[in-house]
């Protein structure tokens, strides 16, 4: 692009405190600081909750807190600009523990009062989750440009309208000065949900003040620093048991870790909560939540969000319960798990079909979990295998697609007979590209090289949601398909036809936001994954061996693509339970790259085998329910239950890390 | 500042520059070469990898003045290949794709590979592609791919 300046952002040396001044060195020409005082309208990061600022409004809560940009066509004069400026501040001691609490949310199901009160004995255990980065191989970043008074923002970026929503709200313009449009997308994970809205407020400012084209690309180690991660929680449940040995209710105490902003942290907070009984159904529960602040990077949405951590917990505590009452774990887990018409956590009901017991049935045979159970419980033998069950919420919690996303698609048929499907929903790997098209060419019956996607241009697709939730293709694909079979009925040859379709709640759907109560979610997707390893006692590192899932995600459109979210969801979340370690020491992140925060690479995985079965849902195109971040969520529990029993110590913790494990097996209590 | 040759995907090209630039930059702004990618800009992520002289190595580690009379190849310039083309099918084919930022040097990374050892073993190929991160597939549909290549190209590495 001609004349395109590059920016860098100028960012808090400290924790917390405030500003005391900024000294800004004589600027060559073409070189300009964007802050604050450059605002047209608001200061705030437009997302659900809103304390937010995009520059720094003088007080400082997290260390890495973006103050300024700096500018300019050449990259070199930028880094030396923002050697030279030099900020002073006033320091104080930041917060690192639960004493401040942002959000609380509390509900009940049935009576665990009296639950507990009847209780033959009762069994408490806290667990704790770690930070996790999304590590998408692209680094976030935008290139933004004026055109007449028109802003224009070309992003790697999973939301479309959310960047445009909030780009508006910060410029204080109306909504047909802001366009947005999808470059392509490296995989995102929830790591381009949210914050690259605070980029393009950024930069929509600095395109206002300095008229050119702007360029804002992070380097990997600023990426990890600064942006959003998986929330850390800590999660306290105890469970009343009867004279059955079973659990006759769930009393729960969660708090994650929001960082030094709210932002989407409450809508994982009440993911977490809901996800309290995990795949089993108790009949009384008590769900305390709270989002904590902590002067730490905020936390954001991450594939699973709020699930993998609450799922964690459930799982270990389950198997806990069963040694603590001297049973077969995997029998006691079985009398639990949740089954067609029982209520749900928040007393909604399982309407549909629940194939737990067939998902069980072919994860545990084929990885042969009975026997090696069996062979790995021996001491000595330094193997294990652990089995997860769990399930996802399909679409937005509660009444979110309904009251907040009204999501709208849009088909146009040109003349020619080209089907463009126009929806803002963004192929970052997962493959909509091919399943969207996919679905129109079968219900049209024309060839899918007729049905056109392309990255969606604000400009042009109407606005059918963010791409997050496991939405797109049961919510976005389920309008896709009906506009296609309306389309259908009434096409003729050599004529333009548009056909739009906006989202209707199915009328059985029933949520109370502020109570908890009735159906969270229209459907759930179900899995079960088996993973056995084996544990060097003298270097006391976990190798993964072999890796089996099962999954009713509906019906699957395309095969392979469900294989690779599968396989690739597994791995990440194995990955959370063992080997991805990031920590952070008083608001210091420690990690900084891909050197010190490990990911997996190909000597890092093992065999995997996923197996589907089909239970169509009846709102789902062809049938079909979420699945991409069902896959990452019984990863963390079943590699964990796995190192539990090659170990045979009690983890509490994830990641479970050498330095864990050497600590656990050398705790002879 | 010097005057710098160099062979890029098999033409001889020549660049005044600063030696100590990072190939990855000169390729990707002077000669506008952008499949090459950056990842982390420290040799962890092979989303940058090139070959030099039919070997694998991360462009954002080699500087300019490295490579001065060397044979540098690109994913642009191998993608005449028919050894390319037996890559790409093998790589649709087995779903080894997935947002495809890794993708470039993947397929660097399995070239390189096949070049020194056209039958590796499963673990021949996931050492040579260890140098590359992929955090969407969890790898075994890529290395699955790598040996479907390796099959169909028989003959040709």
């Amino acid at each position: 692009m001609k004349d395109m300046m590059y920016a860098k952002t100028i960012r808090s040396k400290i924790v917390k405190g405030t500003i005391k001044s900024i000294t800004i060195p004589p600027l060559p020409e073409g070189y300009f600081t964007v802050s604050r005082e450059d605002i047209l309208s608001k200061n705030i990061v437009k997302i659900i909750f809103e304390d937010m600022p995009y520059y720094s409004t003088g007080e400082i809560n997290h260390l890495n807190e973006p103050i300024m940009l700096v500018v300019g066509s050449d990259m070199e004069i930028i880094k030396q600009i923002v050697d030279e400026i030099k900020i002073e501040y006033s320091e104080e001691n930041g917060v690192f523990d639960e004493s401040q609490k942002t959000i609380a949310y509390h509900f009940k199901k049935g009576n665990p009062k009296r639950a507990f009160k009847n209780a033959e004995k009762v069994i408490e255990m806290t667990y704790h989750t770690g930070l996790q980065e999304q590590a998408y191989i692209e680094p976030q970043g935008f290139i933004v440009y004026e055109e007449d008074e028109k802003v224009t923002l070309i992003g790697s970026i999973q939301c479309p309208y959310y960047v445009k929503n909030a780009v508006v709200y910060a410029l204080g313009c109306s909504s047909d000065q802001v366009r947005v449009i999808q470059a392509a997308v490296g995989g995102a994970f929830g790591g381009k949900e949210e914050y690259p809205s605070l980029i393009a407020c950024q930069l929509a400012v600095a395109v206002k003040k300095v008229h050119k084209p702007i360029k804002l690309i992070f380097e990997r180690e600023e990426d990890i620093l600064s942006t959003t991660k998986r929330h850390p929680s800590r999660i306290t449940l105890k469970a009343a048991i009867n004279e059955l040995n079973n659990v006759t209710s769930i009393s729960a105490d969660i708090a994650i870790d929001g960082g030094a902003y709210t932002g989407l942290s409450s809508v994982v907070l009440s993911r977490a909560m809901i996800a309290v009984s995990g795949a089993y159904t108790f009949e009384n529960l008590e769900v305390l939540g709270h989002v904590i602040k902590t002067n730490t990077v905020p936390n954001g949405a991450f594939r699973g969000f709020g699930a993998p951590q609450m799922f964690f917990a459930i799982e270990m505590f389950m198997h806990h319960i069963a040694k603590e009452t001297h049973q077969d774990s995997f029998a006691f887990r079985m009398r639990h798990i949740a089954r067609q018409g029982d209520k749900t956590s928040t007393s909604g009901t399982f309407r549909d079909p629940i194939l737990l017991e067939d998902l069980i049935r072919v994860a545990t045979e084929k990885s042969k979990y009975h026997s090696k159970a069996l062979a790995y419980s021996q001491p000595g033998i330094y193997k294990g295998i652990g089995m997860s069950i769990f399930l996802h919420g399909c679409g937005f919690t509660g009444s979110g697609e309904s009251t907040h996303i009204k999501a709208q698609v849009k088909l146009l048929k040109t003349k020619d007979g080209l089907v463009h499907i126009l929806v803002a929903a963004v192929d970052m790997g997962q493959g909509i590209k091919t399943t969207l098209p996919k679905i129109v060419s079968q219900i049209l019956e024309i060839p899918i090289e007729r049905c056109i996607f392309n990255y969606p241009d604000t400009d042009n697709v109407p606005d059918s949601g963010p791409t997050v939730a496991s939405r797109t293709i049961m919510i976005v694909g389920g309008l896709v398909a009906r506009a296609a079979k309306e389309l259908k009925e009434n096409w003729i040859d050599n004529l333009e036809q548009i056909v739009t379709k906006r989202y209707v709640q199915p009328s059985y759907i029933k949520y109370d936001e502020s109570k908890f109560k009735g159906d969270a979610y229209p459907a759930y997707s179900w899995g079960v994954s088996v993973v056995e390893v084996s544990v060097d006692p003298i270097t006391y590192q976990t190798k993964i061996l072999n890796v089996v899932s099962a999954y009713d995600v509906g019906k699957e459109i395309d095969e392979r693509i469900i294989q690779g979210q599968a396989e690739g969801g597994i791995v990440q979340g194995i990955a959370y339970g063992y080997l991805e370690n990031m920590s952070a020491n008083k608001g210091v992140i420690k990690q900084k790259n891909l050197t010190d925060y490990i990911i997996p690479t190909t000597l890092d995985v093992s065999k995997m085998s996923t197996y589907i079965l089909d239970n169509p849902y009846q709102y789902g195109p062809f049938g079909a329910k979420g699945a991409g971040e069902l896959t990452l969520i019984g990863g963390a529990p079943a590699v964990a239950l796995a190192i539990q029993m090659a170990i045979n110590k009690n983890i509490t913790k994830i990641p479970v890390t050498p330095e864990y494990v050497m600590e656990l097996m050398h705790d002879d209590d | 500042m010097m005057m710098i040759k160099f062979i890029l995907n098999g033409e001889h090209v020549e660049i005044e520059s600063d030696p100590s630039r990072r190939l990855l930059d000169v390729l990707r702004s002077d000669f506008n070469l952008i499949g090459v990618k950056e990842g982390c800009g420290e040799g962890e992520c092979g989303a940058c990898s090139i070959l030099l002289n039919h070997h694998v190595v991360n462009s954002c580690l080699l500087p300019l003045g490295n490579i001065i009379n060397q044979e540098i190849m690109t994913i642009e310039g191998f993608k005449t290949t028919k050894r390319y083309q037996i890559i790409e099918q093998a790589y649709i084919d087995a779903g080894a794709v997935q947002c495809g930022f890794c993708t470039p040097g993947m397929v660097m990374a399995t070239e390189s590979l096949l070049h020194m050892n056209p039958s590796p073993s499963d673990f021949e190929i996931k050492i040579a592609l260890s140098g590359s991160l992929c955090r969407c597939t969890g790898y075994n549909m890529i290395i699955e791919a790598v040996k479907i290549a390796a099959e169909r190209g028989e003959g040709l590495w």
